[in-house]
């Protein structure tokens, strides 16, 4: 029976015919059978984690807590020098020139990613905002915070730094980031869990030639990934540590 | 860690002996100079269940004004400032050592005896059951927040003086 593989649905869509490059890499060279499914949004990939179907994930840092933590999900790799990072962002003409001129009800657009969520609340606690005096929108996508902030519905948005990057440069130009996170601590994760485990030495040494392999190259550099650093168990621990630090206070 | 001398402020400062928790005692050279914490950023450090610093980010170094090799192995209160009261780190302690999260404003001494101010986290890292060390955390607080902070400390530090 093949393997369940999923990607924490905060990827652009730009990218989605990429992770199945990344999966027939995997397949080819583990000699394995992998499943990749993808999923429109979180709720959704958290329940097929829930029912114990998911053996390999590309896992945000908010998730691997529960990953790590409740379903005992091993460390594998990690994207090379690709941390997560936070963008608030406000339209060109915006009046606010950095978080301090922020000023309670504040309209907020924001997406279900948790990380990137409590990355960006944490930001504007300066100005002394949080979620009891500001309106926060969830949307569905990055794409709908940048209509909000271009619409004038949001005030601010928050976004993943590297989705931001990916926005057209259309949308790009009527906007502009009000502030950037930048903790480099924080970063997506490869995890296996109880099925996969007895693979993940095998993974591993497949993973960390993968950028030296061509097929591998271009499947990576397509996500705009340089390659693969293994994760020790403890790196991962840490990780989840800070994130724990960072949620969000009552 | 060392007495702090007139050479390592940048303007003359208030000079004091600070006795810490452990019986050591050090000279502090203290001044008004604030350095407000850049914004986006974190403070991350890690000591082991002694308080000693095993790991730190640029950050750190950036804010404290202490190179990375000269925060290793050091004790965390050598950031204390003397205007900080005893009873804010007692909760910490107490609180961390419970195995659970504390959450303070902290005016942080510098290395040229400036200060900054954060609003930190402090966790224990817990493995297998144990507490094998701790973390803190520390970001941007508000104006506001320092402000009340700073009234609140004066008056836990007369309180304390009694």
């Amino acid at each position: 029976m093949a393997f369940f593989f999923t990607v924490s649905p905060d990827f652009s869509p730009l990218h989605i015919s990429d992770w199945f490059l990344v999966n027939t890499w995997l397949q080819r060279n583990l000699g394995e059978q992998i499943h990749l499914e993808l999923f429109d949004d979180f709720e959704s990939q958290r329940k097929v984690i829930e029912e114990k179907k998911v053996d390999l994930i590309y896992s945000n840092p908010y998730d691997a807590a529960t990953l790590v933590r409740k379903h005992g999900f091993k460390a594998v790799a990690r994207p090379r020098e690709l941390t997560d990072e936070a963008i608030i962002a406000v339209t060109e003409s915006s009046p606010f020139k950095r978080v301090e001129d922020l000023k309670p009800q504040t309209r907020i657009s924001t997406t279900e990613d948790p990380n990137v969520h409590m990355m960006a609340m944490i930001m504007i606690e300066p100005a002394d905002l949080s979620k009891v005096n500001t309106v926060i929108t969830v949307r569905d996508s990055y794409m709908r915070i940048a209509q909000d902030l271009i619409g004038g519905t949001a005030d601010i948005g928050f976004f993943l730094k590297s989705t931001y990057d990916d926005l057209s440069d259309l949308v790009k130009k009527q906007l502009r980031p009000l502030v950037t996170s930048q903790i480099y601590m924080v970063h997506h994760a490869l995890l296996v869990g109880n099925k996969m485990i007895p693979l993940k030495e095998k993974l591993q040494n497949a993973l960390v030639k993968m950028s030296s392999d061509p097929e591998g190259k271009s499947a990576l550099e397509a996500l705009c990934m340089k390659g693969w650093d293994l994760l020790e168990q403890e790196d991962v621990e840490f990780m989840i540590d800070l994130m724990d630090t960072l949620v969000e206070k009552e | 860690m060392k007495d702090m001398l007139p050479s390592d402020v940048p303007r003359p400062g208030t000079s004091i002996r600070h006795k810490y928790f452990d019986g050591f005692e050090r000279t502090i050279i203290y001044t008004d100079i604030e350095t407000s914490f850049p914004e986006g950023n974190l403070i991350v450090s890690r000591t082991d269940t002694k308080g000693k610093i095993i790991a730190c980010n640029k950050a750190f170094c950036d804010m404290s004004g202490f190179s990375k090799d000269e925060l290793i192995g050091q004790e965390h209160y050598i950031l204390r400032h003397p205007d900080m009261p005893a009873a804010a780190f007692k909760d910490l302690w107490a609180t961390v050592g419970k195995g659970k999260h504390w959450h303070g404003y902290v005016k942080n001494l510098r290395k040229d005896g400036g200060y900054y101010w954060v609003y930190a986290t402090v966790i224990p890292n817990i493995r297998d059951g144990k507490i094998i060390g701790y973390s803190s955390i520390r970001r941007k607080p508000s104006r506001a927040k320092i402000h009340e902070h700073n009234e609140l400390y004066k008056k836990m530090k007369l309180q304390e003086a009694k």
